[in-house]
């Protein structure tokens, strides 16, 4: 079972206490945007085999969301961090660079 | 290639069985390739299937990486229908059932069909809706099926308990003309069928890179290196994501486990497919006598092929509610797929971005049933550079035209 630490409350819960909630730092497009700017928003993704961003909802415990980084051919998780970011914290993407020196890093 | 028969067994007896030849044979890749398939599941050999016979195109390369089947194919519960909601789902579905009907004579390979008829239970008001609608739907899309009451669920499978405390049975779904086949059986028979035409089928190497140039493809990376081509197909259900990377471009699609389970064998008991929805659970008896239950998938991004142990225990516990003497049993074996889910939970079969390169993938946790029709529209995309009418609509444009095949509300879940 999946185990990943709350950053929001510390709780390290358990995967049936937590929500996904799919690909992280996704640019969000609104009314009046081009089409495949919106297509991509809402459909596209880059489902990566290995290293993932992926907002997680903690629905079970404090309610909030957070991200996490996860490896999707292992599920291991390299770390959780607050979802009031842009893109994953810098030391987390040096831990995870550490462990996979062959991943091409965060791309958007 | 000799054909098997009833005279064929009688011979081979007389001999010690040493006359069989193999079902296909292993050749190394040719240096280029009219059409190239990279995925050797149902969906990929049938398309080449399709490509030879119906277009006579046999200059053909099934591309897999591991074994024939060895994907989803080879995981899968084997139910097979065509009660969908929308029009084009009913269509490709309603094709590929009926080709089912008679694939063995047309393999000459027995792919044990078995139409034993599939219910899908009503355990809410609001699947006795859903599945009313369906049922008007599909008759006026010339699909046979039937809203059942209770009674008659219980006539047709007896060991079914109507009145479960939180989920009692209040109807059904049931498409008699549907059921089950053996998974392996329907890879190797399409497999030595293309072998036949002279197609070569390729295990053991996995596509790393499309080749392109000029906006058009050309070729592939393997590890058993270059291979050039005129046309790519790429029908890799669950990796479909990182194939599209290869050949630069993104699908709208994710990844995600999908489990099943299997019981000791016990004797027959029920003789028809069992779908309950609400509770996330299907049911069969293979011709083993083991139950085969389907579960329900991960909700998070997984290339693992296993499933989460909590998705067998909340399907455990629906169906020993439904079936209470299923309780008694042990399960003998879990496993895990990865199903290949789009945005509106229906198949994309159709044009990329990249010229000369064609995609068939997204039939996520139900295409088993839809493999012969399936073969069948994409070949028919793959001779001519466009989808006919049976591929027509499912385009992986449809998602910026807003114009989904929306099987999720319908489905619900896996299916
Ligand atoms: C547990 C489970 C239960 C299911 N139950 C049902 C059911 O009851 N009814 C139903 O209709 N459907 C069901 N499905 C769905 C069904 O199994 C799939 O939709 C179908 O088998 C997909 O077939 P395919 O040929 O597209 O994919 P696959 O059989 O997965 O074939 C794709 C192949 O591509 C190969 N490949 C991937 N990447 C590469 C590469 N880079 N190079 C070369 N080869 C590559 C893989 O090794 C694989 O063999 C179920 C699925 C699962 C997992
Ligand atoms: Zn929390």
């Amino acid at each position: 079972m999946l185990l990943l630490t709350c950053p929001n409350c510390g709780i390290a819960a358990e995967e049936t206490e937590l929500g996904a909630g799919g690909e992280a730092h996704i640019t969000r497009y609104g009314a009046g945007s081009a089409d495949d700017d919106f297509e991509t928003y809402l459909f596209m993704r880059k489902n990566a085999r290995g290293v993932h961003f992926e907002r997680w909802r903690h629905s079970n415990g404090c309610g909030k969301w957070f991200h996490a980084a996860r490896c999707t051919m292992t599920l291991e998780v390299f770390g959780t961090y607050s979802a009031q970011t842009f893109e994953p914290p810098k030391d987390l993407i040096k831990k995870i660079k550490k462990k996979r020196p062959d991943w091409e890093g965060f791309v958007k | 290639m000799r054909r098997y028969s009833a005279f064929a067994i009688a011979r081979e007896a007389t001999r010690y069985h040493t006359g069989w030849e193999r079902a296909w044979r292993a050749p190394e890749p040719k240096k280029e390739y009219d059409v190239i398939i990279v995925g050797g599941g149902g969906h990929g050999l049938a398309t080449a299937f399709y490509l030879g016979k119906n277009f006579g195109i046999t200059n053909v390369a099934i591309i897999e990486k591991g074994w024939l089947g060895g994907g989803n194919t080879g995981r899968n519960t084997t139910i097979i229908r065509s009660n969908y909601l929308q029009d084009p789902s009913a269509a490709i579905y309603e094709k590929a059932r009926s080709l089912y009907e008679t694939m063995s004579q047309d393999l000459n390979y027995n792919v044990m069909f078995s139409p034993r008829g599939v219910i899908m239970l009503a355990q809410t008001e609001h699947e006795i809706r859903g599945y009313k609608r369906t049922a008007h739907a599909n008759a006026l899309q010339g699909v046979t099926t039937e809203w059942i009451e209770p009674a008659k669920v219980k006539e047709l499978c007896p060991i079914i308990e109507l009145k479960g405390p939180r989920f009692p049975v209040l109807g059904g779904l049931w498409q008699a003309r549907g059921g089950t086949a053996r998974h392996d059986a329907v890879a190797w028979g399409y497999a030595r069928a293309c072998s036949d035409m002279g197609m070569d089928i390729i295990q053991k190497c996995e596509v790393t890179g499309v080749e392109q140039s000029n906006g058009q493809v050309t070729g592939v990376e393997t590890t058993k290196g270059r291979i050039g081509c005129k046309k790519l197909g790429m029908v890799v259900a669950g990796h479909s994501s990182a194939l599209a990377e290869m050949a630069g471009f993104r699908l709208p699609m994710e990844s995600v486990a999908l489990q099943a389970l299997v019981s000791e064998p016990i004797k027959p008991v029920m003789d028809v497919v069992i779908m309950a929805n609400t509770v996330h659970g299907y049911l069969s008896q293979s011709d083993k006598g083991e139950m085969v239950i389907g579960g329900g998938t991960d909700a998070y991004n997984n290339y693992t092929q296993r499933g989460s142990f909590h998705h067998v225990e909340e399907t455990v516990r629906a169906l020993n509610e439904t079936f209470p003497m299923l309780s008694r049993l042990k399960m003998l074996r879990q496993w895990g797929g990865i199903v290949d889910v789009t945005g509106d939970r229906s198949p994309i079969i159709g044009k990329t971005p990249l010229g000369g390169c064609f995609v068939n993938c997204g039939w996520g946790t139900g295409g088993f049933k839809a493999i012969p029709g399936s073969g069948w529209a994409f070949a028919e995309t793959l001779a001519k550079g466009e989808p006919g009418e049976l591929a027509g609509a499912f385009g992986m444009e449809r998602f910026i035209e807003g114009r989904f095949i929306d099987e999720s509300v319908a489905a619900g879940v896996a299916h």
